[in-house]
């Protein structure tokens, strides 16, 4: 027997695959499809103050291995949030969830974090900070150091479940970044989001997204995420929650690796709805052919 | 929602770049107007087809040419298997139809109403259909819908077969209807809804992520608030559409 259970900021998980916010929705879609409780825990759609519709459509194209998106945040609002998705979550969902918070002011996440701290089913905050702010001439708050810091700390004062701060690739310098919200107080680190792309359609010769730009995820950003994770383990001490490709239980065990503590895995259940129900079963096996007994002893076992 | 293993039986070509392709596999839960979500080799997302017609335990589609994926599709052959999700969006509502609804296809909205129309007449209804085209040698699926029984109406916009022009143009030949179902490239959708009389179904199209309801990628706005076209559509009620 081989163990998967990990410990994420304090939280016991069963295992360290975790869908990755603005991937399940709330949940639902794929509780219809598999018992959502072998997971260790998921993160649910970017949920902001108030209720966004998001871009105009199209929002989606696809790559090489990969696709942008420009889903641009829809959600119904943190209030709905804890009104409506949280009490159907908890029928089909009986572990903890980590909340994804997003914002455009630091009063923003003030006020979303300090609604859902109170809310028993939410186990950690994660604190998406690749929005433009909006109040800071529209550059992402995760783009300087100083604005992470000034998020991860104004949040921090309102809230006691562990705070994880998720950071854009799309920055020259993610270390610096990492360890900005290290100093802040943040209790972990959740890495990466999106890198900004384009694709143009040549009938048209225009963008095929309609928000022009979008995020490239799936397969294609496995080795910049591994890189950049490797990086970030270098300048924290926090865990770190790995992301940017992952659709195998190897590639699980190489961001582990890298320097990851647990995993997020995003646009592959977009396209095999049982891809994190498929990693969970495989990893036992996995960790068997490459002599690993407990997942606990590869974290960061590259470097 | 449902993830199958088919195999297909056949894939033949209907005109120069349109094809049908029978599936075999587990159909159940599959409905008139819902779509289904295929995975190809090579490409990472998957590509949204509608039901065109489906047996116990075989799926029909019908598809046109018009980018990488479909052109892989049009390669294959019968005996390969295919990963497809099933089952996927809400589907039309027949208990809306009246005694005689009008089926309006233009191109390749024109599949999605074979299964419809086979439900309707089964359910003792009186099916006209008007299926539109751009010229003759586009046409599909016309002896099909009348060996089902259908009022079948052609309108090829060159003239070259039936009535010249657009589907809209070939209202007044379907002696009255009771309802609309209608699926078809958006400026055709439009058309239609200002030129119907009654109520009606209309299927729409946006470019998906998921497929599923998941990812929010196919979002629109409607007057009964946001709906994902994947999972709260593609079929909208006249009613609720905002153009
Ligand atoms: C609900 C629904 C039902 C459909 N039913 C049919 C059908 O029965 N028969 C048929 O021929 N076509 C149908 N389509 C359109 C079909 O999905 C596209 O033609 C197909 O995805 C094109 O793929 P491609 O790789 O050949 O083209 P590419 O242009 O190379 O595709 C690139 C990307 O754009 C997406 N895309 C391109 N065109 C469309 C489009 N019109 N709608 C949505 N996404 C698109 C593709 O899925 C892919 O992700 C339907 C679309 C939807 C949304
Ligand atoms: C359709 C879609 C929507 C997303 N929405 C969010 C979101 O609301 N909040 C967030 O922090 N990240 C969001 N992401 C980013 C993912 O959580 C993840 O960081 C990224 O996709 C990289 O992982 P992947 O390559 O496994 O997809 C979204 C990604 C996709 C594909
Ligand atoms: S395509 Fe993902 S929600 Fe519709």
């Amino acid at each position: 027997m081989v163990n998967t259970k990990i410990s994420l900021c304090g939280i016991e998980i069963d295992n360290p695959v975790i869908p990755a916010s603005g991937t399940f929705g709330f949940g639902y879609e794929f509780a219809e499809l598999y018992d959502i409780n072998c997971l260790g825990t998921f993160s649910f759609k970017g949920t902001t103050k108030d209720a966004r519709f998001g871009n105009p459509t199209p929002r989606i194209a696809e790559c090489s291995s990969g696709m942008l998106n420009a889903v641009g945040l829809q959600n119904p609002g943190v209030e709905k949030v804890i009104s409506d998705e949280l009490p159907k979550l908890a029928k089909v969902f009986n572990k903890k969830v980590m909340a994804n918070v997003s914002g455009f002011a630091v009063e923003d996440y003030v006020y979303t974090c300090e609604k859902l701290d109170k809310e028993e089913q939410v186990g950690w905050l994660e604190v998406n900070i690749s929005c433009p702010n909006v109040h800071g001439g529209g550059m992402s708050f995760g783009t300087s150091p100083e604005s992470a810091y000034e998020v991860t700390k104004a949040v921090k004062a309102v809230t006691t479940k562990p705070v994880i701060i998720k950071l854009s690739p799309n920055v020259t310098d993610i270390a610096s970044i990492a360890a900005a919200c290290e100093n802040a107080g943040a209790d972990g680190i959740s890495m990466i989001n999106t890198l900004m792309g384009m694709r143009i359609n040549l009938k048209t010769r225009k963008p095929i997204i309609a928000n022009k730009t979008g995020g490239y995820s799936g397969p294609a950003i496995l080795p910049v995420a591994l890189r950049m994770v490797y990086q970030v383990y270098e300048a924290v001490k926090i865990p770190i929650v790995g992301m940017g490709g992952i659709s195998t239980a190897e590639d699980v065990i190489e961001m582990m690796m890298a320097g990851a503590t647990a995993v997020e895995v995003g646009a592959a259940n977009l396209i095999e709805p049982y891809a994190c129900k498929n990693i969970i079963d495989e990893l036992p096996a996995v960790m068997e052919r490459y002599g690993i007994k407990d997942l606990n002893e590869i974290i960061g076992g590259a470097h | 929602m449902k993830q199958t293993i088919f195999t297909i039986k056949h894939n033949v070509a209907l005109t120069a770049n349109v094809y049908e392709m029978a599936l075999v596999g587990d159909t159940e839960g599959i409905a008139s107007g819902q779509f289904v979500n295929i995975k190809i080799d090579g490409l990472y997302l998957r590509r949204p087809i509608s039901v065109c017609d489906y047996s116990e335990d075989t799926l029909t589609l019908v598809y046109k040419v018009v980018g990488k994926g479909t052109e892989e599709m049009a390669k294959m052959v019968s005996g390969q298997k295919l990963d497809v999700l099933t089952g996927l969006g809400n589907g039309y509502d027949t208990a809306k139809s009246g005694s005689q609804p009008l089926l309006i296809g233009g191109g390749v909205g024109v599949p999605p109403m074979y299964a419809l129309a086979k439900q309707l007449i089964e359910e003792g209804k009186k099916v006209n259909v008007i299926l539109g085209f751009n010229s003759s040698d586009e046409i599909f699926y016309k002896n099909q819908f009348e060996a089902l029984g259908a009022y079948v109406t052609v309108t090829t916009v060159d003239g070259s077969f039936g009535v010249k022009g657009f589907v809209t143009d070939a209202l007044k030949n379907t002696g009255g209807y009771s309802y609309i179902y209608t699926c078809g490239p958006e400026v055709m959708l439009k058309a239609v809804y200002n030129a119907g009389e009654t109520s009606g179904q209309y299927s729409f199209e946006e470019r998906m992520g998921c497929g599923f309801g998941a990812c929010m990628g196919c979002t629109c706005k409607t007057k009964y608030g946001n709906k994902r076209i994947c999972k709260d559509g593609p079929v909208l009620e006249k009613e609720e559409i905002i153009w």
